[in-house]
């Protein structure tokens, strides 16, 4: 071996430096931080405007359809697993069950914003606009941010999954299923908070 | 440490590899076959918890008890997503410090506009 490929197998062997992980994983954490406090933002309004809301605040089911959004919810953790099953096939370097775990992330995630558009279409029907006061507003900023987050993170998936298809991720550098795994987990974990205060309580 | 750091640098044992169980028993592949089953155990774990938010929040139970109950089943099952599916239970310390670094501010921003209520 000579010293300058001594010295290459050297670099690549070196401990990853600073948080120990590789630096895609670090960016779309310091990414989700900063999200964590976008959503903290808009919860801590509704607390607000909800406690603070000088007329009474309607009780879970009276204008909002829960069993629709409880199967909605269920969607989305489904969506979840099939994410995380994607990153453990990768893993194993079994390449059709990434691409067939991610394409069913990505359509089972479009299927969650289709049931909210249906949601939003029939809410509107009846009269339950952005414009109804603070419950209102503050549920179609709370939910329809969400919605906006989870439609990127289809477009991404999709993305993901032809380069899947392309062969584009191997059992050794699989680095972007991994990063759109953890957006999209968190995506899913919004939406668990946001399930509870916005559709539960 | 140093085993450690192979790990973590491998393609295939990036992050839940990096737990010392997965450095005992000496590979990825290994390790995976005993998350496998977790990852489905935690699925079951958030449907169920789901279902139980549904029906308490229908119950009928004093109003600071449901609130309660919902806010703490929501926070276990956000728990459970980010140690498990995110793998921050498997991530180094100093990653997790990072994760968990926006909920101080976080908990600010909701909880003391809370107390003035």
């Amino acid at each position: 071996m000579t010293s300058h490929a001594a010295t290459v197998e050297s670099v690549l062997r070196r401990p990853e430096p600073g948080l120990g992980v590789y630096d895609k994983k670090v960016g779309m954490w310091v990414f989700l931080c900063s999200e964590v406090m976008f959503f903290a933002g808009l919860i801590g309004s509704y607390v607000i405007l909800r406690f603070g809301a000088s007329t009474s605040w309607p009780m879970p089911g009276e204008v909002l359809n829960v069993p629709i959004t409880a199967a909605n919810t269920f969607l989305l953790i489904c969506s979840s697993v099939t994410m995380v099953k994607a990153f453990a096939a990768i893993e194993q370097g079994n390449q059709r069950g990434l691409r067939g775990f991610l394409l069913a992330t990505a359509l089972i995630g479009a299927l969650f914003v289709t049931v909210q558009i249906f949601e939003y279409r029939e809410l509107i029907h009846h009269g339950f606009t952005p414009a109804s006061g603070l419950y209102g507003a503050s549920f179609f900023t709370m939910t329809g941010f969400h919605g906006f987050h989870v439609t990127v993170g289809v477009i991404c998936l999709l993305w993901a999954t032809q380069k899947a298809f392309r062969g584009g991720y191997t059992q050794e550098d699989h680095e972007g299923v991994e990063v759109i795994g953890l957006y999209w987990h968190f995506v899913d974990l919004v939406w668990i908070i946001l399930f509870t205060i916005v559709y539960l309580i | 440490m140093s085993e450690h750091h192979e790990h973590t640098e491998s393609g295939s044992a990036r992050s839940v590899e990096a737990s010392a169980a997965a450095a005992a028993t000496g590979g990825g592949a290994i390790a995976a076959e005993h998350k496998a089953p977790r990852y489905m155990a935690v699925f079951g774990g958030l449907a169920i918890l789901t279902l139980i938010e549904v029906g308490v929040a229908f119950l009928g139970l004093p109003r600071a008890a449901t609130i309660l109950a919902l806010l703490g089943m929501a926070v276990w099952k956000a728990l459970l997503v980010a140690l498990y599916y995110m793998h921050l239970r498997f991530e180094p310390g100093l990653l997790r410090l990072v994760a968990a670094a926006p909920l101080v501010p976080a908990a600010i921003l909701i909880l003391l506009v809370m107390l003035e209520y």
